[in-house]
């Protein structure tokens, strides 16, 4: 008898032993919609790897994602001059990578010679090349390193957030890492492990070494309902970003659960085709070239409708390219457009068009009718044409709703321009105008309504261009603010871009998580991840 | 015709005539924002409720069964035309004619059709009207919905071809148009009609597939399809079973075709 239950006795053992291991570990599990495509953070251009790499990345400096301030993490202090052309750093003493070996200023010049090598042409890089010419790292000592630049480079110490310091020396397959997180163990189509940095720098108020956590588990999961179901069940513990529908139906069921952080930095945009060669009537080439047209299309949006109807509530009728959520930039002088039918039709009338019975026409006869394409199977965008094609029925518009699958909605808009109108969502994750330099300037490929300008198409983006060139050359940040006013301002008079609202930034977080300081700005929930913890909280730093 | 197939038709009669008779019946138009009212619970003003954007719901379902009900069997009549015409001349030529289509139904029905669709309304010009869309959307379903049904024509008629009454015919004479007309279609009606009754309720899930994609019929412009897409928020549904009203109508109308069909091909034997 004996023997026979000896391997049950066994086995309860192990299982108990599992279950106080389980309990006494503390991790993290939350879902990355896919695998990351790299683990080198000088390559990273994903969502999942951007995630990966904030977690597991020592950077000189971090932009506070709560207070919006920068602030020295590997770096004690630095200096900017130059105008924008030299950054000098003093390094933190007493690092050392997740293996042990010790954090010198050869690293930081190791680091910026990977960063601006041109034979990896890191994407991260792209925002340092001002201008051509070699980029110059030295130490000066054994913990300062001093970074020239060929040119000015705009917000340049903010630029250093997103830049994770490589180890000069290590020839190990995983790199070690400086962050509070290095990587455990991946795999593929099933989770990516990430373990506590045992020898990470920073300590908490009471000396105690950080992170609290002792792992992350990502999961990588597609399917949104799945990752809502899971974290029902308490198989996760943070979905780092919902949508309106998710929210208010967790919301009812587990109010404590949810978090709305306020506007974020995202747009929901509409623009009009203006490319000179596009495959249009050239009637309506003068319609979407006319500011008046586009401004009185703007002026009939009920922007508050789409904010309660399509998005709950949880989102901000948006003035312009800067979110209320960004304090500093915002030209808190601007009001969104104020939907009003009187104002739009006499901005219809000055541009030459008229009503006749039901429909809108223009001045040589032409029904007022254009299509607007939005990526199939996103519901928001869905229901915001819906109701932006009953606003613009009302002044006798008629707008054909097209759905396209998302490869083909890109081709349009960016190779074959073959497009009227098109409703699409920004991300932005820069809080510095010259993060928008690509939509702004005339000559940027992102600059969607009319790309790759050879010479600015009208006198007001040449002078954007003008002003997006001044702020990102000076170091004056309240020059700089003058300057980009100016062209937030421009923008709402011209409306090359009609900005509809900014979503709220919503996301889940279980009970069970502590220390949780929720910020519009990504990763909302876990930025300061080195302070969470999960269960009994340690130390309460809330 | 039994009782159960003589309730399923005056269902589908009702479904019919209440389409037809939107109208008439709806209180509103499908398109109308009610942007006060939305989400709203059924009242004796909106009988269904409204939906996430205000507009009555009972009206949409209506407008949307009629897309439904309407186009779904044009496309199935397309299908059917296209499939008897393939079909039967590769099963009555015989030989190499026959391989050749046999070859050319396998090479079609191994293409993701989704795929094909989605590509080839991508390919559609922007500025079609919603009615106009829907009509192509069920165009396109007609036409690469033929290779199903091709394959039963053409096993049906090379079974006919070679059944004695039609070597009997031929053997005595009969030039081969009058064998087609006289002898081989009026035997083929049966399958012909079959596979008309099948694809019915196959392109009514089609559209319905396709507007859960979000590719179905565009805005404002109901559907089933598009109707059936509100039920992904379950537990909206759970709070307003109503909303459950076009998933109801469409297994009853699925179901009440089945149950036709039976009748069909019993009215061939």
């Amino acid at each position: 008898m004996l023997i026979r239950f000896l391997p049950i006795r066994f086995a309860m053992a192990l299982g108990l032993c599992a279950l106080a291991a389980a309990s006494s570990a503390s991790e993290l599990r939350f879902c990355l919609r896919t695998d990351p495509k790299t683990f080198n953070p000088m390559l990273v251009e994903d969502e999942s790897s951007e995630t990966i790499r904030y977690l597991t990345g020592g950077v000189l400096i971090r932009l506070n994602r709560y207070t919006q301030e920068l602030e020295g993490e590997l770096a004690t202090k630095w200096k900017v001059s130059e105008n924008g052309r030299r950054i000098d750093f003093d390094l933190r003493p007493g690092v050392r990578f997740s293996d042990g070996t010790p954090f010198t200023c050869e690293d930081v010049v190791y680091t910026m010679r990977q960063l601006m090598d041109p034979a990896l042409h890191t994407p991260v890089g792209d925002s340092f090349r001002s201008a051509p010419g070699p980029v110059e790292s030295k130490c000066q000592g054994l913990s300062s390193v001093t970074v020239r630049f060929p040119a000015p480079v705009a917000a340049l110490a903010t630029q250093f957030d997103e830049v994770a310091i490589l180890p000069a020396h290590s020839t190990a397959k995983e790199a070690p890492v400086l962050g509070p997180f290095a990587l455990g163990e991946y795999k593929p189509g099933a989770y990516v492990l990430l373990r506590r940095n045992p020898n990470y720098w920073k300590r908490d108020a009471n000396g105690r070494a950080l992170p609290y956590l002792d792992s992350i588990r990502l999961e990588i999961q597609q399917n949104r309902e799945l990752e809502l179901l899971r974290f029902r069940r308490g198989e996760l513990d943070v979905i780092n970003k919902l949508d309106p529908d998710m929210y208010d139906r967790l919301s009812s069921e587990m109010p404590h659960a949810v978090v709305d952080a306020g506007p974020s930095l995202d747009w929901e945009t509409v623009f009009f085709n203006q490319v000179e060669n596009a495959p249009l009537p050239e009637y309506k080439r003068r319609w979407f070239r006319s500011d008046d047209f586009r401004r009185a299309i703007s002026e009939g949006i009920r922007r508050d409708d789409l904010v309660r109807i399509v998005y709950r509530g949880h989102a901000r009728a948006a003035v312009g390219p800067v979110s209320v959520a960004n304090h500093f930039w915002l030209n808190s002088a601007l009001q969104p457009p104020s939907a009003s039918e009187s104002a739009a039709l006499a901005l219809f009338e000055r541009a030459g068009f008229r009503r006749s019975g039901s429909t809108l026409l223009d001045r040589d006869g032409n029904r007022v009718e254009f299509s607007m394409i939005t990526n199939a199977g996103n519901k928001l965008h869905e229901r915001t044409l819906a109701l932006i094609q009953q606003d613009l029925a009302r002044f006798g518009i008629q707008l054909n709703v097209v759905t396209l699958d998302f490869p083909s909605l890109i081709e349009r808009i960016s190779r074959t321009f073959n497009y009227e109108a098109v409703l699409m969502a920004f991300t932005n994750v820069d809080l510095d105008p010259s993060g928008q330099m690509n939509i702004w300037v005339s000559s940027a490929a992102n600059h969607q309504w009319n790309p790759n300008e050879k010479t600015p198409a009208t006198a007001w983006e040449a002078e954007i261009d003008k002003l997006m060139e001044a702020q990102a050359g000076s170091q004056d940040r309240a020059k700089r603010k003058i300057y980009f006013d100016q062209v937030q301002k421009i923008a709402a008079d011209k409306v090359p871009i009609l900005f509809l609202v900014n979503p709220n930034a919503l996301s889940a977080v279980s009970p069970n998580v502590k220390n949780v300081a929720p910020a519009a700005l990504r990763p909302q929930i876990y930025w300061n991840v080195e302070r969470l913890q999960v269960g009994a909280p340690l130390v309460s730093e809330r | 015709m039994n009782l159960k197939q003589k309730i399923a038709l005056s269902i589908l009669a009702v479904a019919v005539v209440a389409s037809l008779g939107a109208g008439f019946f709806a209180q509103s138009s499908y398109s109308e924002q009610f942007r006060e009212a939305i989400s709203a619970p059924p009242s004796p003003r909106f009988w269904l409720g409204t939906d996430e954007l205000g507009r009555d719901r009972f009206a949409r379902l209506l407008y949307g069964t009629r897309v439904s009900l309407l186009l779904a069997p044009a496309a199935a009549l397309l299908a059917t035309f296209i499939a008897g015409l393939i079909g039967g001349a590769a099963g009555y030529l015989g030989g190499r004619w026959e391989r050749l289509v046999t070859g050319g139904i396998d090479l079609f029905l191994s293409l993701p059709w989704l795929f094909l669709l989605l590509a080839v309304r991508a390919l559609l010009p922007l500025n079609t009207s919603p009615v106009t869309s829907v009509i192509i959307t069920f165009l396109l379903l007609g036409c690469l919905g033929w290779a199903g049904p091709a394959r039963m024509i053409r096993a049906g008629t090379r079974t006919l071809v070679n059944s004695d009454f039609l070597v009997q015919a031929s053997a005595s004479g009969i030039s081969r148009p009058r064998l087609f007309w006289r002898h081989l279609l009026p035997n083929l009606r049966p399958i012909l009609l079959a596979q008309f009754w099948i694809s019915i309720p196959l392109f009514i899930l089609s559209e319905a597939n396709l507007g859960l994609l979000g590719l179905g019929v565009s805005e404002p412009l109901p559907s089933w399809g598009a109707m059936l897409r509100e039920l992904e928020n379950y537990s909206a549904v759970l709070q307003n079973p109503w909303m459950l009203a076009p998933v109801i109508l469409l297994v009853a109308v699925v179901g009440c075709l089945q149950l036709l069909l039976g009748t069909e091909e019993r009215l061939s034997c």
